[in-house]
């Protein structure tokens, strides 16, 4: 049942780096992560990567694999292509090292979120909730900060000059999550549009397809979002967006028409 | 403002966290709160902690479900689960204020699932008379990381991430600061500090299979020693009960304890529901002894009594076992985890969606039609720093631990969901104290010794040396696992536990010949190189601890001392470092008053 498998991994640093060839030996059910622990205690002890628990839970291997953001630990060998698989760190942020990349941009727009502020009619937990009202919130709490999102979202993976002005998909949920919280009491719409450039988004729903919390990043934050922030007949992307996804869904009522100016 | 000197990075606070999961965030929330310049120091990202893998919740006698429940029914449980070789003040200040630091989480944007009247539902889980675990789906660790995470963010505090600390420095007797490598570089950190709170999680990253990630490698356990404080109950360590046992990449992985609380059942090979042969004498009147009362109990509470697949993690770890042992296991080694013919499969979908994608992504195994194959995984540690209950500090002033690190608060063995609210009750009570014991310093703040510097700072750049040494940081890891798993596992001997502290000298003299390849800069080899001082330190105390206690109890079973002992039911083992060498001691165990001892009758 083992196998030998040809790696193509990433190395190298800030100033630069290229693709090195690994053969190691793997086992069924073996993951990519696997493969670059066995490369690690084989070959190269001191090959950067993060990993933490091996369960897709802590978001922490995020890397491309032949080309595609995924988590490491949560994409089968047996599911790729055969053939070398190619191991390259996320592209939207500065390598440090190997595989391990600069991801403090993401820690910074965590720090510009404003934190949960009760409603003064509810002001001290306990709070009566109902979970029809807490379930969408909690669909975007599932996060776990893998990143991926971040990395594929076209706004900031090749345009640098975007960062400053742009939080990314992560960041767009976790200000819904808030918003949509039945407790909060903040109105975040005007700052999410203007400081936090939910504008640029175009809604290609690339975030998304990559989420593997299969959060449905654009459909029940974005868009919504976006409903909130202006009316929808001065934006034509909603509109468009809104289309696509009702087609999609095969009905009229969907996430898009929850926002106040729709009921 | 850091500050450069000599080749060390430094920095100045009042109190420094080690480790960013639930106690470490609480801790250093609580320290920030009560006004001391506070700094949170983790290996990782900040976010990705153990705690994110707590799967099951928090149990705090909320009584939302149940009006009956309350602290004294959650203390006499929490003492009963811990086989009574708990602490009993810190279960009784558990069971106390657990409710508060649950509403605290909602206060800073937690979103519990709920009960249909809106308050913070609760579920069942083993060794809990009730409904007790406030929960979200699970994921809860992670719901509860994330808030923590945002409050500490939102309140500013300083974090370290990715830095590892590797000594820690003293003014006489007093803790004076940490020393360590921020892991991205290599450069060294000091952080002089008259107060530093140990909130390292566990050591289980020494057994072969185990749900515990890479950073757990018992750091704050060997900070602690090597600074001159005690370890107490270092013997107990928990096999949870269901860990994934195929594919053979992700055995040990936890499967979460809500399966059974849901529904789930244990069937050996043979389809039979064998846990209705394990019910031990202790928790004979309070659990169902027939297949009728107990899927009876999961709709009608009142009237019947627990199934025993919900017995306390330790029995039902050493059933597992047993089975398997006696031939009746599964394929691969473990025996069978059904909801699959006992729940629709929305339910099990909407109860339990993680485990759904887990066996689904990792294992092919759809668990809404086919039962999972579980066996006993290295889960937790009771043992760690022995602290008063009240403060949390250890016998080395200005040093405290809290969560898995500290020892006491679970004694034997620990119930599920008495994790998570360990972390935030005394996570919160050691940064109130930490803070508290620097004000109280007022000007007589410790020095840091430059000697001692450079002493850490040899040790740390060791592995790159070189010339003398050619090990490799990963096959001593490896065999180090190995040993732990064989010789010191669910079932140990006063013979296997001699030849696994002769392994273990073994590859202690191995590990001062590591030789690591590369340089400073984020290099995993040579971080587990000096992870490897601190389990190898650490997997020895546990042996030493396991050889010196002659019964059975809780997380540690003799088969040569199969029963418990009422002589060792008053006694812990301490551990100390005494120069290079571990000593073994025994300490009576304090006594509960009167009122709280009545609690803990049968049948109360
Ligand atoms: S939908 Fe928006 S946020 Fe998502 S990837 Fe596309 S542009 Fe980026
Ligand atoms: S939203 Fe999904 S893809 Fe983005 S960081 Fe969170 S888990 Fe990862
Ligand atoms: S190691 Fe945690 S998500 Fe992969």
């Amino acid at each position: 049942m083992s196998r030998e498998l040809l790696l193509r991994i990433w190395r190298g640093d800030a100033s630069g780096g290229d693709l090195v060839d690994f053969v190691v030996p793997v086992e069924e059910g073996e993951v990519v992560l696997d493969a670059v622990h066995k490369t690690q205690a084989l070959h190269a002890g001191d090959l950067a990567v993060r990993w933490n628990f091996k369960a897709g839970k802590c978001g922490s291997c995020s890397a491309e694999i032949n080309g595609h953001p995924r988590l490491m630990c949560m994409t089968r060998l047996s599911s790729l292509p055969s053939g070398p698989v190619t191991i390259t760190p996320l592209r939207t942020f500065p390598v440090i090292r190997d595989l391990v990349t600069d991801v403090s941009f993401n820690y910074e727009k965590a720090r510009q979120v404003p934190a949960f502020s009760p409603r003064p009619e509810q002001p001290v937990a306990p709070f009566i909730m109902y979970q029809q009202d807490v379930e969408r919130s909690q669909e975007f709490r599932k996060c776990i900060e893998c990143w991926l999102c971040q990395d594929v979202c076209h706004v900031i993976r090749d345009h640098e000059e975007n960062k400053p002005h742009y939080s990314g998909p992560r960041f767009f949920i976790r200000w819904a999550e808030l918003d949509m919280h039945p407790n909060d009491g903040l109105d975040r719409k005007e700052a999410l549009q203007d400081t936090q450039g939910l504008g640029y988004c175009n809604v290609t729903k690339c975030c998304t397809e990559v989420c593997p919390e299969g959060i449905k990043i654009t459909d029940n934050a974005i868009i919504p979002m976006k409903e909130r922030v202006v009316d929808a007949k001065y934006d034509p992307l909603v509109r468009f967006a809104r289309r696509r996804l009702r087609r999609a869904r095969g009905t009229a009522s969907s996430a898009t028409s929850q926002g106040p100016g729709h009921g | 403002m850091p500050e450069d000197s000599g080749g060390y990075e430094s920095h100045h606070y009042d109190v420094v966290v080690i480790g960013a999961g639930g106690a470490g965030l609480r801790a250093a929330i609580a320290a920030h709160d009560a006004g001391a310049r506070t700094a949170l120091v983790c290996k990782s990202l900040l976010g990705k902690a153990h705690t994110v893998m707590a799967e099951g919740g928090i149990a705090a006698a909320l009584g939302n479900l149940w009006p009956e429940d309350n602290w004294q029914v959650h203390f006499r449980d929490t003492m009963r689960g811990g086989k009574l070789l708990n602490n009993w003040r810190m279960a009784e200040l558990h069971a106390k204020e657990a409710p508060q630091r649950v509403y605290e989480l909602e206060q800073w944007g937690a979103l519990f699932d709920r009960t249909p009247d809106g308050k913070i539902s609760q579920r069942d889980f083993g060794g809990h008379r009730y409904a007790r675990l406030a929960h979200v789906g699970d994921r809860t660790g992670l719901e509860m990381i994330r808030t923590l995470q945002q409050r500490a963010v939102a309140l500013g505090i300083d974090v370290f991430m990715e830095l590892t600390i590797t000594d820690l420095l003293k003014d006489g007797a007093r803790v004076a600061g940490a020393f360590g490598y921020w892991r991205e570089s290599g450069r060294f950190v000091v952080f002089e500090a008259p107060a530093v709170v140990l909130a390292t999680g566990g050591i289980g990253k020494s057994w072969r299979v185990t749900s515990n990630s890479w950073e757990y490698t018992g750091d704050g356990h060997a900070l602690a020693l090597r600074a001159g404080a005690t370890l107490i109950n270092m013997e107990f360590v928990q096999f949870h009960p269901t860990g994934m046992v195929w594919p053979p990449a992700v055995k040990g992985l936890l499967v979460t304890e809500s399966v059974r609380g849901d529904g789930g059942v244990l069937l050996n090979s043979q389809g039979k529901r064998f846990m209705f042969d394990y019910i031990p004498e202790f928790f004979k009147a309070e659990t169902a002894d027939t297949v009728e009362e107990a899927d009876a109990w999961y709709t009608d509470k009142r009237n019947n009594r627990r199934p025993p697949e919900l017995l306390p993690r330790d029995e039902v770890a050493r059933a597992i076992n047993s089975e398997v042992k006696s031939g009746r296991g599964s394929p691969h080694g473990g025996v069978y985890l059904d909801i699959a013919s006992r729940r629709s499969p929305e339910f099990i979908k909407r109860r339990l969606p993680s485990m759904y994608h887990q066996f689904m992504e990792l294992a092919g195994v759809d668990i809404t039609k086919e039962p999972m194959e579980i066996a006993p995984t290295c889960h937790y540690v009771m043992g760690g720093v022995e602290v008063d209950p009240d403060t949390q500090m250890s016998v080395v002033p200005g040093l405290f631990a809290a969560g898995e690190v500290a020892g006491g608060m679970h004694g034997a063995n620990r119930l599920g969901g008495n994790s998570l609210s360990d972390l935030l009750v005394f996570g919160k009570r050691a940064g109130d104290h930490a803070a508290s014991y620097v004000q109280a310093l007022g000007h007589q703040r410790p020095q840091v010794d430059a000697q001692a510097l450079s002493a850490a700072s040899e040790v740390a750049l060791a592995p790159f040396a070189g010339g003398h040494g050619s090990e490799n940081p990963y096959g001593v890891h490896q065999d180090l696992q190995v040993v732990m798993q064989d010789l010191v596992g669910i079932i140990r001997t006063e013979h296997e536990l001699k030849e696994a502290l002769d392994k273990l000298s073994g590859l202690r003299a191995r590990s001062g010949a590591l030789a690591v390849e590369g340089n400073r800069q984020y290099n995993p080899g040579w971080h587990l190189a000096l992870d490897l001082r601190n389990m190898l330190l650490v997997s020895e105390s546990v042996a030493r601890a396991a050889l010196e206690r002659q019964e059975s109890r809780g997380g540690h079973t003799r088969d040569d001392y199969p029963m418990s002992d009422p002589y060792w039911g008053t006694q812990n083992v301490v551990v100390k470092l005494d120069g290079h060498d571990l000593r073994v001691e025994r300490q009576p165990l304090p006594k509960p008053p009167p009122e709280l001892a009545q609690l803990l009758e049968e049948g109360h």
